[in-house]
């Protein structure tokens, strides 16, 4: 019951923040300078690993599809299997998990840190809502990095698959991306940053909720990050169901 | 200590006066689940008077301090920062109050000129020409220009307390609130503090609270001080009263005998 009730409990403060969070969009323009801070931390310092990951993820997929596809003759298909799977699916959701893990866990350890050591709270007394600079500049960066890191995952993705089918399976790359654009329509290639874009956002607004409502000293912090990631991977996946049912 | 007796602070900045605020404490309680933090507290603090309220760790001192800004509602009685409810968000919009944090509370993402500037670029107080005069004005007055570009963590204890003061001062506060000003400093900085804050209610005229258990400070610089004990204010006056304290259990606060025949700790097992 108790559990339920924080459940619950987690979920109204977050659509409270959210809601304090939106009613201050108007200051954005202000905090240009947070923005493109965060853009940068969220954005572009995550982009190495993002391509390394989606690189070896599609190269994983050419690798089994291409084993298994042999056996039916189909392996010149292997471009349709790794474009469609990383474009609907693979790509926005890896993309989301290393975002929860490496962006997502920085959120809340910063913003519990800061509150555990009352930085928040000298805020607070300063009126300077925390909603306003230290969540609002996160949620617009992820809105605008997001599918930005998604579509360059799906991109990396993709060669990686490529370079995997031409030098271990022996598809040209021609052939490879002749078979991955046939069966690809754009909303395939549009789901993907659409899905990423929530689940970004979700990701951020989790992680500053659960941060900015730490309570006690550094096993607290550290409960928090666990606490927000755990959360975020949950729910990648949980929406993952609920916005690709929406989606087709 | 003071007895300027008026109502009004000063800028530091732009030597323009504004109207100091009294403090008034009615009946607060508070409680955390069952356990009781305060009880029915009471008290009112004069515009531009220095009021230092001391009591043993763990005495509500911090929670009082936490209700006088907001950042904590009574469970009953209120708090008026002059006439209006501290518990209200829009409190904060009206009276400018400054709160110095024990550990200081600075920023540490930002660096020391940052930390003080933050607060004028957030309300738009002034352009960066006049934020600059501001903050480097308030550096100086608590000797602070060389740690400007600093970073909060290559401070030390000393001087953190003292950009926090700098930081809170840059506001231009009605109120001052200190929590513990002077712990977990050697004895001249905690002197200095002490200065420090004695003279900004001098030259500025702003109201001050101090929470405390340095009993030199309050002796010291105090207009009046409350001792709270067990959650209860179990003296109000002016520190005269505290240099001979007639009740033993506020003279065992205040002038504790250290007995090694019969240690305190040992009583406390028993």
């Amino acid at each position: 019951m108790q559990q339920l009730i924080n459940v619950l409990e987690g979920i109204g403060s977050t659509l409270q923040l959210l809601l304090r969070t939106l009613s201050y969009t108007g200051t954005l323009w202000r905090q240009r300078q947070r923005f493109i801070e965060q853009c940068y931390l969220i954005g572009y310092t995550t982009l190495p690993i993002v391509t390394i990951l989606c690189a070896f993820i599609g190269g994983v997929l050419a690798l089994q599809a291409g084993y298994s596809m042999e056996n039916f003759g189909a392996k010149q298909f292997i471009g349709t299997l790794v474009g469609l799977s990383i474009a609907r699916e693979l790509g926005p959701v890896m993309v989301a998990i290393l975002v929860a893990g490496r962006v997502g866990s920085a959120i809340a350890a910063e913003l519990a840190s800061m509150r555990v050591y009352q930085e928040v709270d000298a805020l607070e007394t300063m009126n300077i809502p925390a909603a306003r600079i230290l969540v609002l500049p996160r949620l617009a960066a992820i809105v605008v990095m997001m599918p930005v890191l998604c579509m360059i995952g799906d991109l990396v993705g993709w060669f990686g698959g490529a370079l995997t089918s031409k030098f271990f399976i022996g598809i040209e790359p021609e052939a490879y991306f002749s078979a991955l654009r046939r069966f690809m329509v754009f909303k395939d290639v549009l789901n993907g940053p659409i899905k990423a874009e929530v689940f970004g956002f979700v990701i951020v607004l989790v992680c500053c909720n659960i941060g900015l409502n730490t309570r006690g000293g550094p096993r607290e912090i550290g409960a928090s990050v666990t606490r927000a990631v755990v959360t975020s991977l949950i729910l990648i996946l949980v929406l993952d169901f609920f916005v690709t049912r929406a989606l087709t | 200590m003071s007895d300027s007796g008026t109502t009004s602070t000063v800028s530091p900045f732009s030597g323009t006066e504004n109207p100091a605020v009294s403090v008034t404490v009615e009946n607060l309680s508070k409680s955390f689940g069952d356990f009781v933090v305060l009880k029915d507290i009471s008290f009112q603090v004069q515009p531009g008077e220095i009021f230092v309220l001391m009591g043993p760790s763990g005495s509500g001192k911090s929670v009082l301090l936490k209700h006088l800004v907001g950042l904590e509602l009574p469970s009953s009685g209120r708090v008026l920062i002059d006439k209006y409810d501290a518990s209200h968000e829009e409190t904060r919009e009206k009276i400018r109050l400054a709160l110095v944090f024990q550990a200081g509370a600075l920023f540490n993402s930002l660096s020391v000129y940052d930390n003080l500037a933050l607060y004028l670029r957030e309300h738009r107080l002034a352009d960066e020409a006049g934020i600059n005069e501001k903050v480097m004005r308030a550096l100086q007055i608590l000797s602070l220009e060389n740690a400007a570009r600093k970073s909060p963590s290559e401070l030390s204890g000393g001087m953190k307390k003292r950009v926090a003061i700098a930081r809170a001062l840059v506001m231009e506060p009605q109120l001052m609130l200190y929590d513990e000003p002077t712990s977990e400093l050697d004895p001249v900085m905690g002197a200095t503090i002490s200065e420090i804050i004695a003279t900004l209610k001098d030259q500025y005229r702003v109201t001050s609270i101090v929470v405390s258990h340095d009993r030199d400070l309050a002796l010291n610089i105090a207009d009046r001080v409350g001792i709270l004990m067990g959650g209860k204010l179990v003296h109000l006056g002016p520190p005269s009263e505290l240099r001979q304290p007639k009740d033993p259990v506020i003279a065992d606060f205040l002038q504790p005998v250290i007995d090694l025949k019969n240690p305190r700790f040992k009583k406390l097992e028993t």
